[in-house]
């Protein structure tokens, strides 16, 4: 007996833009690797129905100041090289990071309100210290992001880094820095698709080539609106596969920024024995949060311990091979 | 294709007999577009007209129920392909696979850790749902003896046998329980489909390599034989080949209402991936993408309780956000002097800061502002907790005439609202806790202090 299986493919009309991070000296930059990512003509990992030619890929966060909220799993995995973002850095690459994401959270007023010549410092070290492309963000403060953003764009001038968070406070400075020195801008809204939409148009009405914006639709970790986030990503890449020029950009997700400050991951302290053995915990709760993340259509993973890195990348590997049917 | 009541009216012989229940055929076609009765309900339908019903109103993927009574586990039934259209109904069932050769220590120890794993998140008690019983001893004598251990633990059930001699004898020791028949393929499928039949229970069919054609084919063969409640295994394994055939199936069956592939989907992790932690990873994937029952190998609370966490968020209705009623809430006795912390209606919120008020061991009161159930930074950001409707709720909740102070302790994250509130409350002293949940015990230590 044979049964015909009804087509079920789609005819998307989209397609997610391409965009690379990190320039090599043939383009005017000093990266050894660089990043492309973007690029699909279906949702995720949907082989059967269209192209995926460019594999999501996993960033590490590397601070430019030791932090000092940190769980004690992280504190203890990452040792010392926390306390030297250079050192941090090339011990991340050598984990398997492949792209580095630079925090300059020493410029937070309460966290050591350095300026811009600290910036430019330690942007310079991370720069010798990896081989990687760069994403940099700022202490997350309005006025310390613009000081900050700025010098570290211009010292980086060339190197296609990705400038974040570019929010709707703040767009008009960190996309300006961009256009200066030919970077990249993550345009962070907060779980929202129209929001994502509009502060697309907007940057796009400064005339940053489209190819320059990474959407980041704000994450939520497992059990803390992983929900929420799971659908916006779901929303915004089928608007983008039907069409929707203003939201055709690769989608970045700050999974381990997000998982680890949740009490799952971040502490043992007075938690349930159902939970179980905390670091297995704590490292799935982080790589189960990518997972979801993946399967909505993350291309850059900003991860956090060590042990993650692999784990996300198996899963990456995996979904990435083509199906043998 | 949904049928709507008018179309069911026509097809109804329009007689107003009543027997169905209702006083009219023209109510009766409405509840049943409504999908509240079974066509069943009216003695007076045609063959012909109950096909044509049948196949119109069942639901695109059928609901298929392991075990009875007070243990079931209802899996399927779910009408879309995405989430945010409406909602995911009857999240997948999480079941453990034991081998029947494991020896009667650790087949006891494994078989409690499951039945007696249980943990409370957000006010809901997560638990795994069921055992699979897997035939590797080779002997119907142990297989069975192993099922009927299983079958006095109010545990769903799956038996796993290619062998039919082995699987009545499991059948027969399941105690009525209705397990699932793990598999019927190609070879085998019409003595099992025997076997469904004379215990009732539901049916896995198995394809080989993720074949999707020869799937349905063998699952239209053994619907036609008379046994319909079936559960569809595609026999892709690992993370790209599973997604792939899920999503076919899914597509096929809601998009294209196509009968044969039209049911629950089980899925194994542990056999796609190569380690423990891969096969919680990949069990991920499947509570994402259109599993309905996953069963698992290796059992670890910590993998687990992430993947009951994850199951409660993605079928969580996304119109209906877990919520708590907004309101004045006593942690721990507080007085007229206690502190007083102000927090939105998302449940989560509201458990991770209740929890943590009362893990600090000082009674509080916790002020919980209707945010139509977001948390603080989503409602913050969509204007759904602001200073105009936190003084709302301090109003609502007639907080000056319980609380002898004027102080109120706003979340870290939305500081920025401070001198907003301080207009809406006048003579109030508007106080910034911390960011995290996590924080207030010792932001609490702090205050006490003064
Ligand atoms: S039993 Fe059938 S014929 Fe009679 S009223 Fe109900 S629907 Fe109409």
């Amino acid at each position: 007996m044979s049964v015909a299986m009804p087509n079920v493919n789609e005819t998307w009309t989209g397609k997610i833009l391409e965009v690379t991070l990190g320039a090599g000296p043939d383009k005017g930059g000093t990266r050894g690797k660089t990043v492309t990512v973007g690029g699909e003509t279906t949702l995720p990992f949907l082989h059967f129905e269209g192209e995926i030619p460019n594999k999501p890929v996993v960033a590490v966060e590397v601070r430019d100041r030791a932090p000092d909220d940190w769980s004690e799993l992280l504190v203890k995995a990452w040792g010392d090289s926390l306390k030297d973002p250079a050192a941090w850095a090339a011990k991340a690459e050598g984990l398997g990071a492949e792209i580095i994401a630079l925090s300059l959270d020493s410029a937070h007023p309460e966290r050591g309100n350095t300026g811009a010549k600290e910036a430019r410092e330690t942007v310079r070290q991370v720069l010798k210290a990896t081989s990687l492309p760069l994403i940099i963000y700022g202490p997350g403060q309005p006025d310390k992001d613009n000081e900050v953003l700025v010098a570290a764009a211009e010292e980086a001038a060339g190197e296609r880094v990705a400038l974040g968070n570019c929010e709707e406070k703040n767009y008009r400075t960190v996309v300006a820095a961009a256009l200066a020195n030919n970077q990249v801008v993550i345009a962070k809204t907060p779980i929202d698709v129209n929001l994502a939409k509009q502060l697309n148009v907007l940057i796009g009405d400064m005339r940053l080539d489209r190819d320059r914006i990474l959407i980041d639709p704000t994450t939520g970790a497992l059990g803390y609106g992983l929900e929420y986030t799971y659908s916006v990503m779901e929303r915004v890449r089928l608007a983008a596969l039907t069409g929707d020029s203003a939201l055709q950009q690769p989608l970045i997700v700050t999974a381990g920024y997000e998982a680890w400050r949740a009490k799952e991951a971040r502490t043992n302290d007075g938690v349930p024995t159902q939970w179980g053995d905390w670091a297995k915990r704590a490292v799935l709760w982080e790589a189960n949060t990518a997972v979801t993340l993946l399967e909505t259509g993350a291309d850059i993973l900003v991860l956090r311990h060590p042990e993650t890195i692999p784990l996300v990348k198996r899963a990456i590997a995996g979904l990435m091979t083509r199906a043998g049917a | 294709m949904a049928l709507s009541g008018l179309a069911i009216y026509k097809m109804l012989p329009q007689t107003n007999c009543k027997e169905c229940g209702f006083p009219t055929c023209l109510a009766f076609s409405m509840k049943l577009a409504a999908r509240q009765v079974e066509l069943s309900a009216c003695p007076h339908v045609s063959e012909e007209t109950k096909t044509q019903l049948d196949s119109a109103s069942a639901p695109p993927i059928r609901l298929i129920s392991l075990g009875k009574d007070g243990h079931k586990l209802e899996v399927g039934n779910e009408t879309v392909i995405f989430r945010h259209e409406k909602t995911f109904y009857h999240q997948p069932g999480l079941i453990y696979r034991l081998a029947d050769s494991l020896d009667d220590q650790e087949f006891t120890h494994r078989l409690d850790q499951v039945a007696d794993y249980g943990v409370e998140r957000v006010g809901m008690d997560l638990r795994p749902d069921g055992v699979a019983v897997q035939d590797s001893s080779g002997s119907a004598d142990t297989f069975a003896a192993r099922v009927g251990q299983v079958a006095g633990k109010g545990l769903a059930i799956i038996l796993m046998s290619s062998d039919p001699a082995t699987m009545e004898a499991g059948l027969k020791a399941a105690q009525g329980k209705e397990p699932l028949i793990y598999a019927a393929d190609s070879g085998n499928w019409q003595p099992m489909a025997d076997l469904a039949k004379k215990y009732g229970a539901p049916l896995a069919v198995l394809g080989a390599g993720g074949d999707l054609e020869a799937l349905a084919a063998l699952a239209e063969q053994v619907a036609g034989y008379g046994v319909e409640n079936l559960v569809l295994d595609p026999g892709a394994r690992g993370w790209s080949d599973s997604l792939g055939a899920l999503t076919r199936m899914r597509r096929a069956a809601i998009k294209k209402n196509f009968r044969p592939l039209g049911y629950p989907v089980i899925t194994f992790p542990g056999e796609g991936s190569e380690d423990p932690r891969e096969e919680a990873m990949l069990a991920s994937q499947f509570i994402d993408r259109y599993a309905s029952l996953i069963v698992m190998d290796d059992f670890e609370p910590a993998a687990l309780y992430s993947l009951l966490t994850l199951r409660q968020n993605i079928y969580t209705d996304p119109q209906k956000p877990i919520q708590v009623t907004p309101g004045l809430y006593e942690i721990g006795d507080p007085k007229g002097d206690s502190p007083l912390l102000v927090t939105t209606n998302f449940s989560l919120t509201y458990f991770s800061v209740a929890g943590e008020v009362e893990g600090s061991g000082r009674p509080a009161w916790l002020l919980v502002a209707d945010s139509e159930g977001m948390s603080v930074l989503t409602a913050w950001a969509a204007g759904k907790f602001d200073a105009e409707r936190i003084a709302k709720a301090v109003k609502a909740a007639e907080v000056p005439d319980k609380i002898s102070h004027k102080s109120i302790v706003i979340p870290g994250f939305v500081a920025s609202i401070s001198g907003d509130l301080e207009e809406e409350l006048a003579g109030w002293q508007i106080l910034v806790g911390p960011r995290e949940a996590i924080g207030i015990p010792s932001y609490l230590r702090q205050l006490a202090k003064g």
